[in-house]
C-alpha cells in the first residue's frame, strides 16, 4: 500500500467521494432490478478507488472524458448526484434533460465531457481536448478514462502517437477491471496493456486500482508531466468489476463466464473497505467517524432519488429539434 | 426470431464447411442469434473478437477475398459506424475497382433501431447509409420465418450483404420454418391485400403498421401492406404495382427523414407512377434527431400505429 502523510480531512474527502459513487450505485442496481429506470445501466461498484484517485487530482478546468461505465466518473469529478440520477430516471431535472441517460451523462462547466456509448469513443476526444489545453496554455489536463476492452480500439494507438508526438497533457486512463464485457481480458488482449506505450516513448505506469492513495500519487505524478509540457502519460490501473457487465445480464446470458470464488476474493480486496481499514488503522478517524459519512452519502442518494422522482418526464410536445444545432 | 436465426445460422454453418463467424463476444452470445454456435463448431470458425471493429470488417473482406464465407457480427448497427471505414471504401468497392477479380461473400449483421431507451448511440437506423454505397446488399428481416430464410439466402449470396435484424424485436413468435426455407434476396412480401392505399413498411415499422392496417379495415379503409424484406435490391415491380392499383402511398421507416429509405421509395413511385398517383406521397419516419434516452421523447419520436393513422386520414381527404 502507498505511504502517505496525508492530513485526516484529505484522507475522509477520498473517502466520502468513493462512498457516494458505492451508494448512488447501489441505489442504481436497486432500481434496475425493480424497473425504476428506463434503460439498462453498467455499475462501477468496485473500481471507486480509480476515479476518485483520478479525479481529487483536477479542478473544473481540467477535462475528463469516460465510459458507458461512467457514474463514477462523473461523480468524482464533481457532477451532482441529483443531476444524475435524474438523468438516469429519464427527466427533464437530468443533467441532460434526459436525452442522454445513464451511458452519456456529461456537465461540461465541470469539465466532464461525458460518458459514452461507444468503447473507445472518449479516446480521440480526450485527446482534442488535451491540444485545447496545450493552446491554451492554462495547465490543465485532459484525462481519458477507458477500459481494457476499449484498449483494442485502433484508435488508442493512434492517440498514443499523436500526443506523444505533439507533447499533449492527456493522461490515458485505462481501467483494467478483468473483463470486456464477459470475455476475461486475456482471451482478448495480447500482452500487456501499459507495455502499449511503450514504441512511442510514451510515459507509461502501472498502479493499484484498488488502492486510492496509489491511484492519487500516480496521477499527480502524471498530471506533473502533463503540465510541464512533457507530454502525455498512460496508467494502467488494475481492478475489477464486482457487479455484472450490465445489470440483468443474467436474465439473458446462457452460462456463466466467471464463478463465485473469484468475485469475492475481489469483494476482499474492495477498495472502500481496504481504505476505511487503513484510515482507522492510522488512526486518521473513528468508525464512527465514518458513519457519519457514509449516512450523509445515504441522505444525499435519498434527496436524489425523491428529486428524481417528484420531477416530470420531458415534454415530447416540445421542439423536437432543439438541441441538434445552435 | 431469435431462434429462427440461431437454427439458420446452425445450419448455414453445418452446410458450408467454408463459413467463418467471429464477432464480440459470439461464443457466449448477448442476443442469442449466436448461442451454442461455438460447442458444435469450434474457435476456429466461431470465435470471439477483442473490440476492434476497424480490423473486424476490413478482416472480413480479406478472408472472404481469400476464399472464406464470413459472417461478421458487429452487435449494435451503431458499432457499424466504428468499422465503417473497411465498410464503405473496401467491401462495397473492391469488386468493382478490380473489374470482378473477386466475390466478397460476407454478411455484417447487427441489430438496428429503437424502442428501448437505449440513446442515441444504440438505437440508429442506419440503413440508408448502407444503401448509398451502392456495392452492398441490404437485408431487413420483420417476421422469424424471414429473419430465417432472408439468412440463407444472404450467407449464400456471394456479395457483401448488410443484415439488419429489428432490435427489441428478438422475441417475436411467428412459425418457425423448415431447414431448408430461402427467401430470394430481392423479393417483396406483400402483408395484406388493399385497394384504397398502399403502405411500405420496413423492418420493426411492420409490426405498427399491421395493426394500421387491421384498423383501418374496420373503418372501411382497405389498405395494400408491403414489407419490402430487402431493400437493396428493392422489388420496386412489386410496390409500383400496388401503388398504379391504389393511387396512394405511405412509407413507414425507422430511419430519420432526410434521405431515408423512405425518402428513396417516395422519389422512384413518383416517378414512376405519377399518373397513377391520387394523393401526395407521405413518409412517416423518424425526425431528423439523436434518438432520445426518456422513453416519452423516445417515443414521440419514433413512428407508430397512431401516426400512421393519422397520415392514413390526411392522405384521404384528396378526393
Ligand atoms: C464501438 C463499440 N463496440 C462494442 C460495444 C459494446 N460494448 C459495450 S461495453 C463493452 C465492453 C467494454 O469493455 P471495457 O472497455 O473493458 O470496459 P468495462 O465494460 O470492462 O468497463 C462492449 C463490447 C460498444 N458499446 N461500442
Amino acid at each position: 500500500m502507498a505511504d502517505t502523510n496525508f492530513s485526516n480531512d484529505q484522507m475522509l474527502k477520498l473517502y466520502e467521494s468513493m462512498l457516494r459513487i458505492r451508494k448512488v450505485e447501489e441505489q442504481l442496481a436497486k432500481d434496475s432490478k425493480e424497473g425504476n429506470i428506463p434503460g439498462a445501466v453498467h455499475l462501477y461498484i468496485g473500481q471507486e478507488a480509480v476515479a476518485v484517485g483520478v479525479c481529487s487530482q483536477l479542478n473544473d478546468k481540467d477535462w475528463i472524458a469516460s465510459t458507458h461505465r461512467g457514474h463514477g466518473h462523473f461523480l468524482a469529478k464533481g457532477g451532482e448526484t441529483r443531476l444524475l440520477m435524474a438523468e438516469v430516471y429519464g427527466r427533464d431535472t437530468g443533467i441532460c434533460r434526459g436525452r442522454g441517460g445513464s451511458m452519456h451523462v456529461a456537465d461540461f462547466s465541470k469539465g466532464i465531457i461525458g460518458a459514452n456509448g461507444i468503447v473507445g469513443g472518449g479516446i480521440s476526444i480526450t485527446t482534442g481536448a488535451g491540444l485545447a489545453s496545450k493552446l491554451t496554455n492554462d495547465g490543465s489536463v485532459a484525462v481519458a478514462f477507458f477500459g481494457d476492452g476499449a484498449a483494442n480500439q485502433g484508435v488508442l494507438a493512434e492517440a498514443l502517437n499523436i500526443s506523444t508526438l505533439w507533447q499533449l497533457p492527456v493522461i490515458f486512463v485505462c481501467e483494467n477491471n478483468g473483463f470486456s464485457e464477459f470475455s476475461p481480458t486475456n482471451t482478448v488482449t495480447a500482452g500487456n496493456i501499459v507495455d502499449r506505450a511503450k514504441p512511442y516513448g510514451t510515459a507509461c505506469e502501472t498502479v493499484d486500482g484498488n488502492d486510492v492513495i496509489a491511484v492519487w500519487q500516480c496521477a499527480e505524478r502524471a498530471k506533473l508531466r502533463a503540465s510541464r509540457g512533457d507530454g502525455p502519460t498512460l496508467i494502467e490501473a488494475h481492478t475489477y468489476r464486482q457487479r455484472g457487465h450490465v445489470e440483468a445480464e443474467a436474465s439473458f446470458l446462457s452460462k456463466n463466464y466467471r464463478d463465485s470464488q473469484e468475485i469475492e476474493g475481489w469483494v476482499s480486496k474492495d477498495p472502500i473497505t481496504l481504505f476505511e481499514k487503513r484510515i482507522v488503522d492510522a488512526g486518521q478517524a473513528k468508525i464512527e467517524d465514518l458513519q457519519v459519512i457514509s449516512r450523509a452519502m445515504e441522505a444525499e442518494v435519498n434527496e436524489a432519488v425523491e428529486f428524481a422522482e417528484k420531477s416530470p418526464y420531458p415534454d415530447p410536445g416540445g421542439n423536437e429539434q432543439q438541441y441538434m444545432f445552435t | 426470431m431469435i431462434q429462427a436465426i440461431n437454427e439458420a445460422l446452425d445450419g448455414e454453418m453445418q452446410r458450408d464447411k467454408k463459413l467463418i463467424l467471429f464477432g464480440e463476444d459470439v461464443e457466449i452470445s448477448l442476443f442469442g442469434d449466436t448461442k451454442g454456435l461455438v460447442d458444435k463448431y469450434g474457435t476456429d470458425r466461431i470465435r470471439n473478437t477483442p473490440i476492434s471493429e476497424t480490423v473486424m470488417s476490413g478482416m472480413a473482406v480479406g478472408a472472404a477475398a481469400a476464399g472464406f464465407n464470413v459472417v461478421c457480427h458487429m452487435m449494435f448497427g451503431n458499432f457499424m459506424y466504428t468499422g465503417f471505414d473497411s465498410i464503405a471504401n473496401q467491401a462495397s468497392k473492391l469488386r468493382y475497382m478490380t473489374a470482378g477479380q473477386i466475390s466478397l461473400p460476407i454478411v455484417y449483421m447487427s441489430v438496428f433501431g429503437g424502442g428501448r431507451s437505449a440513446a442515441a448511440q444504440h438505437s440508429d437506423a442506419m440503413h440508408p447509409l448502407f444503401m448509398n454505397l451502392g456495392g452492398l446488399k441490404v437485408v431487413t428481416p420483420s417476421s422469424p420465418m424471414d429473419a430465417a430464410g432472408l439468412l440463407r439466402a444472404s450467407i449464400r449470396d456471394p456479395n457483401p450483404v448488410i443484415y439488419l435484424q429489428a432490435a427489441g424485436r428478438g422475441g417475436e413468435l411467428g412459425e418457425v420454418p423448415d431447414e431448408e426455407f430461402i427467401v430470394e434476396l430481392g423479393k417483396a412480401a406483400v402483408l395484406r391485400n388493399g385497394e384504397d392505399l398502399t403502405i411500405v413498411a420496413i423492418g420493426a415499422m411492420v409490426r405498427p403498421a399491421l395493426r394500421s392496417v387491421d384498423f383501418q379495415k374496420t373503418e372501411g379503409v382497405s389498405i395494400e401492406l408491403i414489407d419490402p424484406r430487402t431493400l437493396v435490391p428493392l422489388d420496386k415491380e412489386m410496390i409500383f404495382k400496388s401503388v398504379r392499383k391504389t393511387g396512394r402511398l405511405i412509407i413507414v421507416d425507422e430511419a430519420r427523414d432526410t434521405c431515408s429509405a423512405a425518402s428513396h421509395i417516395a422519389a422512384l413511385c413518383a416517378e414512376e407512377c405519377f399518373s397513377a398517383l391520387k394523393a401526395p406521397i407521405k413518409r412517416v419516419t423518424v425526425n431528423d434527431i439523436a434518438i432520445p434516452y426518456s422513453p416519452p421523447l423516445e417515443k414521440n419520436v419514433l413512428p407508430n400505429e397512431k401516426r400512421i393513422n393519422n397520415t392514413v386520414s390526411e392522405i384521404l381527404k384528396f378526393a
